[in-house]
């Protein structure tokens, strides 16, 4: 049973949004800046392009597409979406952050939640570790793609870029990789805290195939993600022009909103702006 | 008493496993960072090419790759130096592997001090207490050739991550090539009244030389290998406590974190005994020949004999 495949896209997404605040509020700890910029596109991928079933879900992802989020502080939006597409009860999401979840603040597989292949959180990971798990779809001859969400402000650690090289050596074009391009991180705007610089050159000088999409433009992503699956022994990368804090006017583009909860006033803003579409938890 | 059968580096009975592996279990896996040679994987990686991924000096996405093979069904053993696959690595063998529970094998070689010429950057002594403390982590540290490969096959039937420790320098090998080798269960080498011995890694054969001279000395020293420290076979440290009233602990690791702290603490809270530890101070090594450092440091025969007799 999968309900909420039913709902318009659009309702999906702003439930989703709105489902991201009431969870940080609740906790009064949490990440809605790019939980929100990465609300679009991730929904999209998971609605209509992931071959998942959540009733089939397992960890080992055989015989199906898998998804990894490198960046583990957008927990709210994974946990929201992984809860709206029918992976776990939605009424779980109230207990996020709270003591014995299965909803921690970054994603774990202790508790053995479905839709959690590996634990993140600590940044630069998880592209390694979406690597291991393409090549061994390779090995295994099964012809499903791994997925994983990266950051703009995560690509500063150097194990992204080991990991870039890698792939682009194993040819591994079973693999596609979206970075969170939304241009913000803790300390501030990206470029001014390290300089992540010029991503598209980057990716195409480790041998990536690069597609730029506006990460809220939900035609263009449903375009980039189609061409995304155009076969070819290239990693992909599809670098996502977003806006942090997006779907909520006084969050949209500051850093200040990266891992900071609402007051109770700003949650009412917020939630004035994200109308309930498919019912709260 | 037994007896060597000739030296050998621990790292090829490592790569002797390994090699074993590709046949018994399709599932195997093995990834380097530009050590192939050195870690001795070379034969596994030429047989079976198409599950032997070259990494280049890159160990961090080595890690994180393997922890995607192993929770997608594979069996990945990640070889690099001992330093490398702790020290540099460490939050990704934190997160990506203990954490998500991830069955990867780290097989660290050129750990500790017999590592030798190339120096302190390179020698490792601090290497079993990093990976001891990682929540779902088994670590095994086998005293030689036949041990060292036997533990490389256990550590493929071994659900979980583990951290197989082993070494550079050719060493008396004199373990049975069929074992008695089980994770997690201590060895007796040899049995004794007066005080016990317990002993890892490169240090099991100081041990037995240590035993010798005790006898000569009419000290009936019991010796146990203690080649897993984690799980530690607790019951037949705190049995052969009760029956010596003595121990003495030796390992090629510094005394912080090491086997020696481990076995205190232990026996602090069960059936504490005098101890004594052979083991390296605080401190970084340097270049030297294996012999040399083991030696200057006081990782011998001589160094066991004289804490026995500490507490005599």
């Amino acid at each position: 049973m999968n309900p909420t495949i039913h709902h318009p896209v659009p309702d999906l997404i702003t439930q989703i949004r709105r489902d991201i605040i009431r969870m940080v509020a609740a906790a009064k700890s949490g990440h809605p800046g790019g939980s929100l910029s990465s609300a679009d596109f991730l929904t999209i991928l998971f609605a209509e392009f992931l071959k998942q079933d959540p009733a089939q879900w397992k960890r080992d992802g055989k015989g199906m597409d898998m998804f990894f989020l490198s960046i583990g502080h957008v927990s709210p939006l994974f946990y929201s979406l992984l809860a709206r597409m029918g992976y776990f009860p939605v009424q779980e999401l109230a207990t996020f952050r709270k003591l014995g979840s299965r909803l921690q603040g970054h994603p774990s597989i202790e508790y053995g939640l479905p839709g959690v292949h590996v634990a993140s959180g600590s940044l630069g990971q998880g592209l390694s570790v979406a690597c291991g798990a393409a090549l061994s779809k390779s090995l295994a001859g099964d012809p499903h793609k791994v997925y994983v969400l990266i950051g703009d402000g995560e690509s500063e650690e150097g194990q992204i870029w080991e990991a870039a090289m890698f792939a682009s050596h194993y040819k591994i074009g079973n693999l596609t990789a979206i970075t969170d391009w939304n241009g913000q991180q803790i300390d501030g705007p990206v470029n001014e805290v390290a300089g992540v610089g010029d991503l598209v050159a980057k990716w195409s000088a480790f041998g990536w195939r690069v597609l730029e999409c506006d990460g809220h433009d939900h035609n263009a992503i449903r375009t980039t993600f189609n061409r995304s699956l155009e076969p070819g022994d290239k990693p992909v990368m599809i670098l996502m022009h977003t806006q942090m804090g997006q779907g909520v006017d006084f969050m949209t583009g500051s850093h200040l909103w990266h891992g900071k909860a609402p007051s109770a006033e700003q949650e009412a803003l917020a939630l004035a702006q994200l109308p309930e579409t498919l019912g709260d938890f | 008493m037994m007896t060597n059968t000739g030296n050998k580096d621990t790292r090829s009975g490592f790569g002797a496993g390994l090699y074993e592996l590709g046949s018994l279990n399709p599932a195997v896996v093995a990834l380097c960072a530009d050590l192939t040679g050195s870690v001795k994987m070379e034969k596994f990686a030429e047989t079976y090419p198409q599950r032997f991924f070259q990494c280049g000096i890159a160990e961090a996405n080595m890690m994180g790759v393997a922890a995607g093979m192993a929770l997608s069904g594979l069996i990945p053993f990640v070889g690099t130096f001992a330093e490398f696959a702790t020290g540099r690595v460490y939050d990704q063998v934190r997160q990506s592997i203990c954490y998500s529970q991830a069955n990867v094998k780290i097989a660290a070689s050129h750990a500790g001090i017999t590592l030798g010429e190339d120096g302190a950057t390179h020698q490792t002594m601090e290497d079993l207490a990093l990976a001891r403390v990682l929540p779902n982590m088994t670590v095994i540290n086998p005293c030689d050739y036949n041990q060292t490969r036997l533990a490389t096959l256990a550590a493929a039937s071994w659900d979980g991550p583990l951290y197989l420790r082993f070494g550079r320098p050719s060493v008396p090998n004199f373990t049975p090539v069929d074992g008695p080798f089980k994770i997690g269960e201590a060895w007796m080498i040899h049995p004794g009244e007066d005080v016990t011995i317990l002993a890892t890694g490169h240090m099991v054969w100081e041990a037995l030389e240590a035993v010798k001279i005790l006898a000569e000395k009419g000290i009936r020293a019991e010796l146990i290998n203690i080649h897993t420290l984690k799980p530690l076979d607790e019951k037949a440290i705190i049995d052969s406590a009760r029956k010596t009233g003595a121990v003495v602990t030796a390992e090629e690791h510094l005394l912080a974190g090491g086997l020696g702290e481990l076995v205190a603490g232990l026996l602090s809270r069960h059936f504490p005994v005098p101890m004594r530890m052979v083991a390296m101070n605080d401190g970084f090594g340097q270049s030297g020949t294996p012999r040399e450092l083991m030696d200057h440091y006081g990782l011998n025969a001589a160094s066991i004999v004289n804490k026995v007799c500490e507490l005599r």
